[in-house]
Formats: C-alpha cells, sequence, structure tokens
C-alpha cells in the first residue's frame, strides 16, 4: 500500500504527493486552515520548513532552491497572494521556474473578512493574466491525482502551478462569533 | 558628520568606496564555483561587468529578493558558499529576509550590502540608510552577528574572505559612492537561469526525475 492510499485527511494526501514527487522544501506564511498541513511538514524531517516573513520572500526563496536543485513549495492564504503578483510577473514566470504554489482559499463560503473577500476576486484575473496554471481542488478524491499531476506538469513543463484549496476540501476558517 | 561623499549614516567612520571595485575584488577571491545572485540594478551590473561567471545569477525584476534567492540555492546546495549582493534600497525594501537568514544560519551564505544612501538607479532619491538606518545594527539586531561595516579595501578583503570560509553566515556592508554601474546585464531571464543551473551542475539531473 502506498503512502498516498494510507492518508485519510486532505493534508496527509498533500504531504505525501509532495513527497512522492521529492519537493522537499516548504516554506509558508502561516494560515490557520494550513495549519495541520504545516504541522505535519515539520514533523516530518524528509523536509525543510520553515516560515518566511512574506510571501514574496518565500517566492524568492523556492526560486533559489530550484536552480540550486532542490524542489520547493510554498503555502499562503489568499490574502498573502495579493502580495507576489511582483515576484510572479518579473521572477517566477519569465525565468520559467516550476513554483509549486498552494493557497489556503479565503474569501468565500462563507467568508467573514472583507478584506480577504476582495482579495479573492483578484486572484484568479491575476493568476490568468499571467498565464499561470491555477486549479481549485475541492474534492478530495481528486486532490492526490491533481497535485501529483499538476507538479510532474509544472516540472516538465517549466512554469509555476497554483493549487487553490477550497473551503470544500479543507473545511475553511468560518466565523465563531 | 552633516556632509559625506556617500549618503550613508551607517558606518559612519568608514571610507567611501567603489561598487565596481570592491565587486573586482571580491569576485578575485571566488575559487570554489561559489554561486553569486546580484541584486536588480547597479549591484547586477557591476557583477556583470566582473566577468560573466557561470555561478553569476542576474536578478532583472523583483526587487529585493537576491537575499531570499541566495538563501535558497544554500539551503539546496550546502556544500557550495553562496553571495547575495545587494543594494540599501532593496535590502530596505525586504529587510524580513535577514531575520529568515538569521533564524535558518546556513553557515554558506553571505550578505554584501552596497549602501551609498540614494535609490541610485530611480533618480538618486536618498533612502532611509542616509539619515537614519544602519543597515548592519538592524542585521546584527535581526539576528546575523557577523555583520560588519568594511572601513576600506582592505578590510573588505579580510572580511570576504573570512566570510568565504563558510562559518555563517555574514553580512558585510559597504559604504560606496554614487557612480552608476559600468556595464548592463543582458534582458533574457531565461538564458541567465539556464547558465546559473548549468553552472552550479543542476541542469539535466532534474528533468531525468530525480
Amino acid at each position: 500500500m502506498t503512502e498516498q492510499a494510507r492518508a485519510n485527511t486532505w493534508y496527509d494526501v498533500v504531504l505525501a504527493t509532495l513527497k512522492s514527487n521529492n519537493v522537499r522544501l516548504a516554506v509558508y506564511v502561516p494560515d490557520r486552515v494550513f495549519t495541520p498541513l504545516i504541522k505535519a511538514l515539520h514533523a516530518d524531517a524528509f523536509f525543510t520548513t520553515f516560515a518566511a516573513t512574506r510571501e514574496e520572500e518565500a517566492l524568492g526563496i523556492i526560486t533559489g532552491a530550484w536552480m540550486g536543485g532542490m524542489r520547493g513549495a510554498v503555502l499562503m492564504q489568499t490574502s498573502g497572494f495579493g502580495t507576489i503578483p511582483n515576484a510572479l510577473a518579473s521572477l517566477v514566470v519569465p525565468s520559467q521556474i516550476p513554483a509549486l504554489i498552494f493557497v489556503s482559499e479565503r474569501g468565500t463560503l462563507g467568508e467573514f473578512n472583507l478584506g480577504q473577500a476582495l482579495v479573492c476576486k483578484t486572484m484568479r484575473p491575476v493568476l490568468n493574466s499571467l498565464a499561470v496554471e491555477n486549479i481549485t481542488i475541492t474534492r478530495q478524491d481528486e486532490l492526490a491525482f491533481i497535485v501529483d499531476r499538476s507538479i510532474k506538469q509544472a516540472v516538465a513543463t517549466q512554469a509555476p502551478v497554483t493549487f487553490i484549496l477550497s473551503p470544500l476540501l479543507t473545511g475553511g476558517k468560518v466565523f465563531e462569533g | 558628520m552633516t556632509t559625506k561623499s556617500s549618503g550613508a549614516i551607517g558606518g559612519h567612520n568608514a571610507k567611501v568606496m567603489n561598487r565596481f571595485e570592491l565587486t573586482k575584488r571580491l569576485v578575485e577571491k571566488l575559487k570554489r564555483e561559489e554561486a553569486v545572485i546580484g541584486g536588480i540594478g547597479n549591484a547586477n551590473f557591476d557583477l556583470w561587468a566582473s566577468g560573466q561567471r557561470p555561478q553569476n545569477f542576474y536578478m532583472l525584476g523583483s526587487m529585493g529578493l537576491a537575499i531570499p534567492i541566495a538563501l535558497g540555492v544554500a539551503i539546496a546546495q550546502p556544500k557550495r558558499h553562496v553571495i547575495a549582493l545587494e543594494g540599501d534600497g532593496s535590502l530596505l525594501m525586504q529587510l524580513g529576509c535577514l531575520a529568515t537568514v538569521a533564524e535558518r544560519a546556513p553557515k554558506n551564505l553571505t550578505i554584501v550590502v552596497w549602501d551609498n544612501g540614494i535609490y541610485q538607479i530611480t533618480g538618486g532619491q536618498p533612502t532611509a540608510s542616509a539619515t537614519a538606518a544602519d543597515l548592519v545594527a538592524i542585521a546584527r539586531s535581526a539576528g546575523i552577528a557577523s555583520s560588519a561595516w568594511a572601513a576600506d579595501e582592505a578590510e573588505f578583503d579580510r572580511l570576504a574572505a573570512a566570510a568565504l570560509k563558510g562559518e555563517g553566515p555574514s553580512l558585510i556592508a559597504a559604504r560606496i559612492d554614487s557612480k552608476p554601474g559600468v556595464a548592463t546585464t543582458d534582458r533574457d531571464p531565461v538564458q541567465i537561469r539556464e547558465r546559473f543551473m548549468r553552472g552550479l551542475g543542476v541542469k539535466g539531473i532534474m528533468a531525468s526525475g530525480a
């Protein structure tokens, strides 16, 4: 039985798929919804996992790592995406870096913070205008296939990919007030 | 200390030097295929002019990301020494990266900061380091204990030689004049990236499914 088949939560699946694709570096700006994934990455010595102070810094780090021979992923929430269009447009896309970008989707399906909601509306148009592959993942039964195949495509075509993890997959963050 | 030939307030006793001259001095010391990441603008231009080593990466956009890129290379290749060349304005844009470098503490990473107290390439507007911010003090406080101003060329040589021993991370700051870079890089990011990856011995390995 493969590690992927044993996985039973969305974050187990993401971790196992990163591992099976030899993605060893995970750089994140924290997010509540991604907390179990970040915790699991920290706990697994296969990965080098740490926080960057900004999302564009994280993109710079995994760009350098890729050029040095190590595959890397960045993890952020939707609002953080709003800080990276310049790094995408002037570094990652023109340099053909297969950056693996995981975004915890805020701003939809029960969002309580207007700021998150508006940034969410800019995210896909920015990615589409840069022709950056972006896939919204809503179902766990499709998760391993999408992430695995898209990592392979990113590496083979030397192009970044963004995985938008919907609250339908992760449960999202809900207003508890 | 109201008038200085360099606007940098940090290291105010340090000699005002020239970026191209110091870049040449640094590159002459590189004997082990060390990687060098040139920040956007004149840091890049003088690196280019010092000789186009295959282990040089020239950043054409993404202002502020030379140090993060260098950190990524240093993590991926711990046996290779990596140097980031960054200007004062660029560093001020991404100060948080100093804390990240300190937290990761890669022994094989050296940061060189060229401080002339101006945003030189955009028209010479003053940076905060002209009047207020001491970039070495900031780096030390961020946790990079081995951070120093180079008092003159001889001390720059000494600090660079010490940094290349691989007991870092370290940061060397130099007060520099406002002479422009002496050449201009090519503007082909794919070619620059490809050449760099081949220079690091990477290209060809990863495509085979590493």
